[in-house]
């Protein structure tokens, strides 16, 4: 019995622990730099050796702080000019499943870093290193792809409608319907 | 033996007193003070504070001065002994009854006048004072003041940060608005707090009659920088007003030399032009202050730091360790480019 009694505290603590990821705010960040991402290969078929792994990680991956920061500066940054708050426009939409250069987060800052043919601008040297991997994360949190914990972020400012990453997911095509399934 | 024990008993109870003392009363004069009023506004809730305290302080005095009465009165008398003696004695139940009645009539005497007061002071501080107010825009950010000078002409419009200048003598309108979260606007010596609500204009406004500057300060709290989110109020006469700005008005002065030149580039290449604008350049962005004229400012960072080469440098390479979870990002650059840079900005008079 004393031992169950142990175990769960253990546990009880642990889950609470856990928790603090999410909630964390690091405000003096050195992440992977600019030049790691020149590593970063979109497809496995490659001559010689097998693929090595680039071991670029984002430090930001099911953060709601960095996810509610990436939010800000696709405003900021005017990424919505193409992008749409992720509905697309002049750029790909970005809250389906689909990813012409990738969905790993090594991708998305590849991406957004040296840029991508027709169209999508390269931003090296115009936002620092930790922002784009808040914006990586933001991203990633538009198609789905962040943990349950960090779907439902909010912002740090007053929001007026719902955020995007609670609702359900946006499937978008040629004959556009409106959203019948957003959560009010 | 007692005696000594008690002298350093009081000599340590003035030792921290006296301090705490000196603290409290330094607050009643100064450039962020309530009770040192130096506007129309500001009088009028100075007035209201001390006729308020006045009152309190002589119904206190009287409170504790009936309470001493009473206790001595009763050391000195014959006990009650029973309840039945108490009855038996109306001359006693009569002055009881009066006490009572007196004091619940003073009371309310007394509330009713505090209301009248608070409501008139209310009303005198609502409304504009003067014809023709000078009309500014105020924008709360997290963790800063945007402060817009409208004009018909487009081209007159003068925009600037954590500093407002006014002329003396003439009221100032403020239409304020947030981008953001709730910000509130306070400026003690001039005028009461106004919140700064995201979607909806208020407005408020204040007069200064002495010229000076003075501080003023975010009054709601609006996250990790809250307490770093001041401002400056320059009042200053007519003249001294209409120069700045018209010299406000102007773009910015021109890169001469090949130091300001190398320092323009690397504003214009680099991360800064994202967020800041520079008038008469290339960069226009405006997610952070307006830098066209940072140089002229007094302080940098929302009145964090004086506007000094020094303050600049840190703020520019680590923002976040001077105000932590600032929006503004560390910017790596070589000695080189931070000393052009530096003297590009510091060339923004």
């Amino acid at each position: 019995m004393k031992v169950c009694a142990r175990i769960s505290v253990i546990v009880l603590v642990g889950i609470t622990l856990n928790a603090c990821k999410r909630e964390q705010r690091r405000f003096r960040e050195t992440p992977p730099s600019a030049t790691a991402s020149n590593a970063i290969v979109m497809s496995t078929l490659q001559p010689g050796p097998s693929v090595v792994e680039t071991g670029v990680r984002n430090p930001y991956e099911d953060n709601a702080y960095a996810v509610a920061e990436g939010k800000r500066l696709f405003d900021q940054m005017n990424c919505s000019g193409c992008h749409s708050h992720g509905g697309g426009g002049i750029g790909p939409p970005l809250t389906d499943d689909e990813w012409i250069y990738g969905s790993d987060p090594e991708n998305i800052f590849s991406t957004i870093v040296e840029g991508r043919p027709n169209g999508m601008p390269s931003f090296r040297g115009k936002i620092p290193n930790y922002q784009v991997w808040e914006l990586v994360a933001y991203v990633r949190a538009l198609g789905g792809l962040q943990g349950k914990a960090v779907r439902t972020t909010r912002d740090d400012h007053m929001m007026f409608k719902e955020s995007e990453q609670a609702r359900d997911k946006g499937h978008p095509s040629p004959t556009f319907v409106p959203p019948t399934s957003v959560k009010q | 033996m007692m005696a000594t024990r008690c002298r350093v008993q009081l000599g340590t109870a003035a030792r921290f007193t006296l301090p705490v003392f000196a603290l409290t009363m330094s607050a009643c004069s100064g450039f962020q003070s309530a009770l040192d009023p130096k506007g129309p506004r500001a009088a009028e809730v100075a007035r209201l504070h001390w006729t308020l305290t006045a009152i309190a302080t002589a119904v206190y005095i009287i409170v504790i001065g009936a309470l001493v009465y009473a206790l001595w009165r009763a050391s000195t008398r014959e006990p009650f002994i029973d309840e039945h003696q108490y009855h038996e004695n109306p001359d006693q139940a009569g002055v009881m009854k009066r006490g009572v009645i007196i004091g619940v009539t003073a009371t309310a005497i007394i509330l009713g006048v505090f209301l009248v007061l608070s409501v008139s002071t209310g009303s005198a501080v609502a409304t504009v004072r003067g014809d023709k107010p000078l009309r500014i825009d105020v924008v709360g950010h997290q963790w800063w003041w945007e402060v817009n000078y409208d004009d018909p002409i487009p081209q007159n419009q003068v925009k600037t940060a954590n500093e407002i200048h006014v002329p003396v003598g003439r009221s100032v309108l403020l239409k304020m608005r947030s981008s953001d979260v709730i910000h509130s606007f306070w400026a003690p010596n001039l005028s009461g707090k106004k919140d700064l609500i995201p979607g909806h204009e208020t407005v408020t406004w204040f007069r200064a009659d002495t010229a000076g500057v003075y501080r003023g300060q975010c009054a709601e709290f609006c996250g990790y920088q809250h307490a770093k989110m001041a401002f400056y109020i320059v009042a200053e006469p007519r003249v001294d007003f209409e120069h700045w700005l018209d010299q406000q008005r102007g773009p910015a002065p021109k890169a001469t030399d090949s130091l300001t030149q190398t320092g323009e580039r690397v504003f214009l290449s680099g991360a800064c032009a994202m967020c800041h604008t520079i008038g008469g350049t290339g960069a226009g962005g405006n997610i952070g202050p307006d830098l066209t004229h940072l140089a002229s400012r007094r302080t940098i960072a929302a009145g964090t730091l004086p506007m000094t080469t020094g303050n600049l440098a840190g703020w520019i390479l680590d923002p976040q360790s001077i105000k932590p979870g600032t929006k503004m990002p560390p910017t790596q650059l070589d000695p080189q480019s931070l000393q052009a840079l530096l003297a590009y900005l510091g060339s923004l008079k």
